[in-house]
């Protein structure tokens, strides 16, 4: 996996109107981690949803030059995946959600080969969790919108999968959307850091070099 | 041999049986005694009032009339698909859908049913266009609404799945596949399990019917084959087609889901 030349290219927001947020104009590099915080309900989940193409809204949205209006929605979500804060299952084992057997990834995160014959059902939210984010990148996107990736993991899982994550978005040189609450978080993974402060979004300096 | 007559007498003590029941239930304090009698006087009303509507269309049997009653039978039962759903399109698609799919299906099947298959003179001839009519109807319509219902049922149930295959770059069709097949196959449930178990379990109105009247169970039967057919026929169809267009709608020109585009009724 990841073997493949994909063109990395810029994720560029311009005046993504969602939710109650004020426009939002913003540009993505490749392999640059962009994380989001602000209070429950200040509208971050509507943002990535407007990017992911979810919801109707205005303004428009480029990943490496190619327009959200150009291609059609299936394509657009290929290419930026979203990974929701809970992700949905609907086949009965693990391994059938996944376009191939991803070995190396969930070695990574701590699964075993094992781990693809797994019922869904007996899945922790964790485990849900970071499988969703094996999943995602299995499909070999070229932008990430992630919404809490780590909400539900203990503070070792959490080191782990984050860690994981920022190996795999600097190799792909995705640019990436990673909606975070937690400061410590934000000050390990992110190259930005933008706040939602009331309906705009402010940037906060100084997270990280 | 000719059917005995049934005098309003006759009716009289049929009557009488509900009206026990009816004392029963409000005894019993089961709350649907006054629905039992308004919808035992709505059968008495409803069918008697058809019942001159038919001796009138027989008498003049013109393609004319016949054709208004048609269409007064199918915007009927398209008012009904939408009244059936817990959930459905707005803005006319609920009705639209059903009634179209209904005329598609419950319709050609019976216009090819009587030219190519039964053949009267002339085709139309509404003692057997009607009755036909009548019987696809019924069934297309109660297919298409319990496989509309299931779709927006589903669909709303399963938000997070459908959305969830559409964040992984899944096209509509493959995201609402699973919910669009099992649509499907609850529309044509209630014909396969009819058909299985016709002659065994159940014998089938139309075929007591005939036989009531006179006609020799072998030709009652031919045709209760006839009928169970054109019916399977016409309600797969028209289930697959209200079905095809009902989740299209349900997702925009940028698939993405539109719940809404949903309204409870």
């Amino acid at each position: 996996m990841g073997k493949k030349a994909l063109a990395a290219g810029k994720l560029t927001l311009d005046r993504i109107k969602a939710g109650d947020l004020e426009p939002v104009s913003e540009t993505i590099d490749p392999g640059e981690i962009v994380c989001l915080s602000g209070p429950s309900g200040s509208g971050k989940s509507r943002l990535l949803r407007a990017v992911a193409d979810l919801d109707p809204h205005e303004g428009s949205v480029s990943i490496a030059g190619e327009s959200q209006q150009d291609l059609r929605g299936h394509r657009w979500r290929r290419a930026v995946t979203m990974v929701p804060a809970e992700s949905a299952w609907w086949f009965d084992t693990v391994g059938e959600h996944l376009p191939g057997p991803m070995t190396e990834a969930l070695d990574q995160l701590g699964f075993k080969a094992e781990t693809l014959d797994w019922s869904i059902d007996r899945l922790s939210s964790g485990e849900k969790q970071r499988l969703a984010l094996v999943r995602a990148l299995a499909h070999q996107p070229r932008a990430l919108l992630l919404d809490e990736p780590t909400a539900n993991l203990d503070p070792d899982a959490t080191r782990e999968t984050e860690q994981w994550l920022c190996k795999v978005i600097r190799e792909r040189a995705l640019p990436t959307l990673w909606v975070a609450h937690d400061r410590e978080q934000i000050a390990r993974v992110a190259d930005r850091h933008l706040h939602i402060e009331g309906d705009r979004l402010v940037k906060t300096s100084g997270d990280k070099d | 041999m000719d059917v005995i007559e049934l005098s309003w007498w006759q009716l009289a003590m049929a009557a009488a049986l509900v009206l026990a029941l009816a004392i029963c239930v409000y005894w019993a304090r089961l709350g649907v005694g006054n629905s039992l009698l308004l919808a035992a006087t709505r059968t008495a009303v409803q069918l008697t009032l058809v019942g001159f509507v038919l001796e009138a269309l027989f008498a003049v049997g013109k393609p004319l009339w016949i054709a208004l009653m048609g269409l007064a039978m199918l915007l009927l039962a398209g008012r009904e698909v939408m009244a059936r759903q817990n959930y459905r399109l707005r803005g006319g698609w609920g009705f639209a859908i059903g009634t179209v799919a209904m005329f598609v299906s419950a319709f050609s099947v019976t216009v090819l049913t009587l030219i190519v298959v039964i053949g009267p003179t002339p085709w139309y001839s509404p003692q057997y266009a009607i009755p036909l009519l009548g019987m696809l109807l019924g069934n297309t319509m109660t297919g298409i609404a319990l496989a509309l219902d299931r779709l927006t049922e589903s669909v709303r149930r399963e938000r997070q799945q459908v959305e969830g295959r559409l964040m992984l770059g899944q096209t509509w069709r493959e995201a609402c596949g699973e919910l669009r097949r099992d649509a499907m196959r609850s529309g044509l449930m209630p014909i396969i399990n009819a058909m299985a178990a016709a002659g065994i379990v159940s014998l089938p109105g139309m075929m007591t019917g005939q036989i009531l009247s006179g006609t020799a169970p072998a030709l009652a039967v031919k045709y209760q084959i006839l009928i169970m057919f054109t019916i399977a026929a016409g309600t797969g169809f028209g289930t697959f087609l209200a079905v095809s267009v009902a989740s299209r709608r349900l997702f925009d020109g940028c698939e993405r889901l539109r719940l809404d585009r949903l309204t409870a009724s």
